[in-house]
């Protein structure tokens, strides 16, 4: 080897000597984040008294140069200067990649996105840093209910989950800083397990087309992006303090960050919520305080051309659940429905007793990218999610602390993506995805399972095309596929194996039998394909029209498959049937945007067809020794969702301005023909705004919130034979509330404080008027009412 | 150097995947020990009455599963009669068959158990109870009953949890119920 180095070296001297320094370096310069050509860029070296600027296209040439290596400064207005190294060896040709600065660090960063990832032919809705902020002793839910067209199912105060066009839990891919959430979704009394405070941004796009993550999202895509890193050196952080009234509690957050312009970043965050019994207008809602634990960590380096990053959070949060809901057959859900306060108050408290959830998520990311000149960006990227769910019943005996059910759910994964131009008007996005997943539920419980044992795998591929026909129009194709499989252990009970036929349809898939329960090993494989398919038309200035079709399909999750027996918190049989395949959704989603000086509005019309959808219904009344029960089974038909989505923003004056943002949204079981239960009535917000700059930027708002009452929605009331009075009572479990107005004030005042930092001061009323409601989202509304007044304070230091 | 380290993260997750499934053993089968499958209410008559015993028994094995739950009344009521009553409840998925009463009657204060008259004997059946928690409030597992007439109706029993205590019945009681169960009884002369 040190031979040959040798004569190498040799010869390269004699090819020194007679060096050729007629060569022509040329290339392009494009912004490092869409490629967009830099006009006027210039390129200096200055030990070779070489200057040139590029033109209109973003084009350099330089001529006669050495075959040497030459050292480049690279300039544009705006963006950061950048050195780059290049050896020239013949005729050279490169694209040059400048980066624009991020604007400052509180606000949204528009400027510098990464347009390359997004769809732009779906309306993508977002919520400013700041709205965030005020959301810090909120979730997720709550703070995704200020976008038009999101909804809020929930079950009491705490427990939130989003409803997008109709839709939620497995019908919604909610992404956390590029990982898709793994977190028992599937579950309508499991909101998603994020940590708000890790939050910088959010983006929602109500449709599948996004399908670099997930094929499944008949509803939408919610997008959480924690703070983009600037590359410079610097040391920031944001610590908020927020304090209730309803719910006596508070909530703190601090975050730190540390950045280096040789790209190397390191951010560090933590919360903490305490919260104790929250109220109504009228009475304390005994056992509903709430606790949170989080943190999270980032560290990598970003050097334009190839970066990494390590991210890791961690969620913990034990929520009671309203002690008053536990019933636990029909008689006990009509003695609730009959009392108009909840049939167990106590004084206020912080003690959180059974029944409660706990539940920790923890995340850990691995991303590196890569750009390479000749094909485009790779990325790359590894994360694993332990999610542990504990609920806590009300048990007797031995058992009295142990959960009932303790869930453990754990997901790798790894995904490769290729972002790439195919030419200057075509755009490439493809990748490959993998993930293995495992659930296993403790059997130490004395519980029977809810959700089985399993093993799943998973694996994607994809493509989206984006290609601009013209400076005004943009077209977006795309299609995906993705292979599921499923190995699952699960006991049935011997009486309903045989009840329901499996023992006839099924008999191959036991494994052993025992005394009264079967133990059976289903293996099921799904393949589905997914497209999307948009038009983005820019046209007559500050008009925008987008169109997007999109083709999902979401296999079913497990407790479609497999529920089997009673759930005690919505104290009702629920059985759940192995022969479902998946659901297909047909997404029409069309937008008007208009975008004047002082007067901006959006309209958002959809219809969503979904074929083989899943739903679950009640079907007959089980007599048990604790009463009877309603039975409610999962079947598949076909269903249609359609609905429109408005949204208004007018500057009256310099002072004063005024938004407005509706939703409506009707959906219909096609085969039955008749309403979708559980879909977020028509409702209305509008706020009136004032803001003066000058008086540290003050703002006062009045927000009025109306809910319509839900007039379509299926009959599901039964009756029940009542031992003491000898008579049939109606369980009416199926009519909504009346409809309800609220109003809020929100208010917030700016201060310099300690030289260069900020303090935000804010100040709201929710619920001014101390409104006694009930809302037909929240599982818990045949129980008790909604929430009081809340008097909030927040403050938020930015340094 | 940076690019080692580059390249040697990306190889980890092929690592940490290969070691994660060991999940190879079939799962435990979970038997629930809280499940009450079987209420035996037995009324013996008191001493100097001339009447046989009865027993009131439901049994539902597979708990929340299909089959519906095996309702017994041993014989007819007489009137005029005052019977001791008492309650067992078990589990008897287990075997030997767990008492579930011991429990309820350990957690006294959490529970309480009521018998109520309905139909055509509803005012003609007389309940005292006779045992308490241990705060004094009434348990009612062990209880008297008497009868003032004869006619054909039901004997309901409850037991709730976490009942308010002291309360009027079941009216006010709250809690949740864990069993309840209805006879059609006769009293005859």
């Amino acid at each position: 080897m040190l031979r040959k180095l040798t004569l190498l070296f040799y010869l390269s001297n004699i090819i020194a000597y007679s060096q050729n320094c007629n060569n022509i370096f040329s290339g392009k310069v494009i912004d490092f984040h869409d490629g967009s050509p830099l006009i006027g860029a210039i390129l200096v070296s200055n030990d070779s008294d070489i200057l040139v600027q590029t033109d209109l296209e973003g084009n350099f040439i330089i001529s006669n140069l050495c075959e040497k290596t030459y050292v480049f400064k690279v300039s544009h207005p705006s963006c950061k200067e950048i050195t780059y190294t290049i050896k020239i060896d013949g005729d050279t040709t490169k694209k040059l990649r400048l980066e624009h600065h991020i604007e400052q660090l509180n606000e949204v960063s528009i400027y510098g996105e990464s347009n390359d990832e997004n769809s732009k032919t779906f309306l993508e809705n977002k919520i400013s840093t700041e709205t965030i902020d005020n959301y810090s002793s909120n979730t997720l839910g709550d703070l995704l209910n200020n976008l038009s067209g999101i909804s809020s199912y929930k079950t009491g105060n705490t427990i939130v989950k989003p409803i997008i066009n109709g839709l939620h839990s497995s019908r919604i891919i909610v992404i956390n800083n590029g990982v898709r959430m793994e977190d028992q979704d599937w579950g309508i009394e499991h909101a998603p397990n994020i940590d708000i405070n890790s939050i910088e941004n959010i983006k929602l796009i109500k449709g599948a087309g996004l399908l670099q993550y997930g094929g499944s999202a008949l509803g939408g895509i919610i997008i959480a992006e924690p703070l983009r890193i600037d590359v410079k050196d610097s040391i920031y952080g944001k610590t908020i303090l927020s304090a209730s009234t309803n719910g006596k509690g508070s909530n703190v957050s601090s975050r730190l960050t540390k950045t280096y312009s040789n790209g190397w970043f390191a951010s560090a965050q933590i919360s903490y919520k305490y919260y104790g019994d929250f109220n109504t207008a009228d009475y304390i809602l005994s056992n509903t305080g709430t606790r949170e634990k989080n943190a999270s960590f980032r560290f990598g380096f970003n050097k334009f051309s190839h970066g990494l990053e390590l991210y890791y959070s961690n969620f913990n949060n034990e929520t009671g659940i309203l002690r008053a809901s536990h019933a636990h057959s029909a008689q006990d859900i009509i003695r609730a429905i009959n009392s108009s306060n909840p049939l167990i108050i106590n004084d206020f408290t912080y003690n959180i007793n059974a029944p409660k959830q706990k539940f920790s998520h923890s995340l850990l990311k691995l991303k590196g990218f890569k750009w390479f000149n000749d094909f485009g960006k790779l990325n790359f990227q590894y994360d694993f999610q332990r999610n542990k769910r504990f609920e806590y019943d009300i048990r007797r005996g031995s058992d009295k602390y142990k959960p009932s059910t303790d869930l453990k759910l754990e997901t790798h994964s790894i995904k490769v993506d290729l972002l790439s131009s195919l030419s200057d008007d075509f755009k490439l996005k493809s990748g490959i995805s993998g993930r293995y997943q495992n659930n296993f539920p403790d059997p130490d419980t004395g519980v029977r399972r809810i959700i089985p044992d399993y093993d799943k795998f998973d694996f994607a591929i994809y493509a989206i095309l984006n290609y601009y026909l013209s400076k005004k129009i943009l077209l977006e194709a795309g299609g995906r596929f993705d292979y599921s499989y499923m190995d699952v252990f699960k006991f049935y009970k011997t009486s309903l194996w045989d009840s329901r036929g499996y023992n006839i349809l099924f008999s191959n898939i036991i494994v052993n039998e025992l005394d009264n329960q079967i133990l059976t090993n289903s293996k099921l494989n799904f393949k589905n394909f997914s497209a999307t398919i948009g038009v983005n038309y820019d046209f007559r200035n500050n008009n925008k029209i987008l169109f997007n079709y999109a083709l999902a399909s979401r296999i079913p999750n497990p407790a479609e498959l497999y529920s089997e027996g009673l759930h005690h918190s919505a104290a009702r049989i629920e059985l759940g049937d192995l022969r479902f395949n998946s659901e297909l959704g047909h997404k029409l989603t069309f937008t008007y945007l208009k975008n004047k000086e002082n007067f901006k509005f959006s309209i958002n019309p959809f219809i969503n067809f979904i074929k083989d959808f899943i739903l679950i219904e009640p079907t007959k009344i089980e007599q048990t020794i604790r009463g009877s029960f309603q039975v409610w089974e999962y079947k598949q038909t076909d269903a249609r969702l359609a609905g429109i989505d408005f949204d208004l923003d007018y500057i009256l004056n310099q002072h004063f301005s005024f938004n407005n943002q509706s939703s409506l949204v009707k959906g219909y079981d096609l085969i039955k023909n008749g309403p979708l239960i559980n879909l977020p009535p028509v409702n209305t917000k509008n706020e009136i705004v004032y803001n003066n700059l000058k008086l540290n930027n003050l703002k006062l708002s009045l927000q009025s919130e109306y809910v319509f009452r839900q007039n379509e929605y299926p009959n599901n009331n039964f009756e029940v034979y009542i031992p003491l009075s000898e008579t049939f009572e109606l369980v009416n479990i199926s009519d909504p509330p009346e409809s309800y107005h609220l109003l809020n004030f929100n208010s917030s005042i700016d201060f310099s404080v300690f030289n260069k930092s900020k303090l935000n001061l804010t100040f709201r009323i929710n619920n001014i008027l101390n409104v006694s409601y009930k809302n037909y989202l929240n599982r818990l509304r045949y129980y008790s009412h909604d929430l009081g007044r809340n008097f909030i304070l927040n403050l938020k230091l930015n340094y | 150097m940076k690019k080692h380290i580059f390249y040697a993260l990306l190889a980890l997750p092929l690592i940490i995947v290969s070691c994660s499934k060991n999940e190879d053993d079939t799962p435990e089968p979970v038997n629930e020990e809280e499940v009450i499958t079987t209420m035996t209410v037995t009324l013996i008559p008191k001493e100097g009455f001339d009447a046989g015993t009865i027993i009131l028994q439901t049994k539902d094995l597979d708990g929340d599963g299909p089959n519906a739950p095996v309702i017994s009344v041993s014989g007819n009521l007489k009137n005029a009669v005052f019977y001791t009553g008492s309650v067992v409840f078990l589990n008897e998925t287990e075997s030997p068959a767990e008492n579930i009463t011991e429990e309820v009657e350990e957690e006294s204060d959490e529970h309480q158990f009521f018998v109520t008259p309905g139909g055509g004997i509803a005012d003609i059946i007389g309940i005292e109870y006779l045992n308490n928690d241990s705060s004094g409030n009434i348990l009612g597992t062990q209880f008297e009953l008497n009868t003032l007439g004869a006619n054909e109706g039901t004997l309901t029993f409850t037991l709730r949890h976490e009942p308010k205590k002291p309360n009027s019945g079941l009216s006010d009681a709250g809690g949740e119920t864990d069993f309840e169960a209805s006879f059609i009884v006769s009293i005859l002369e």
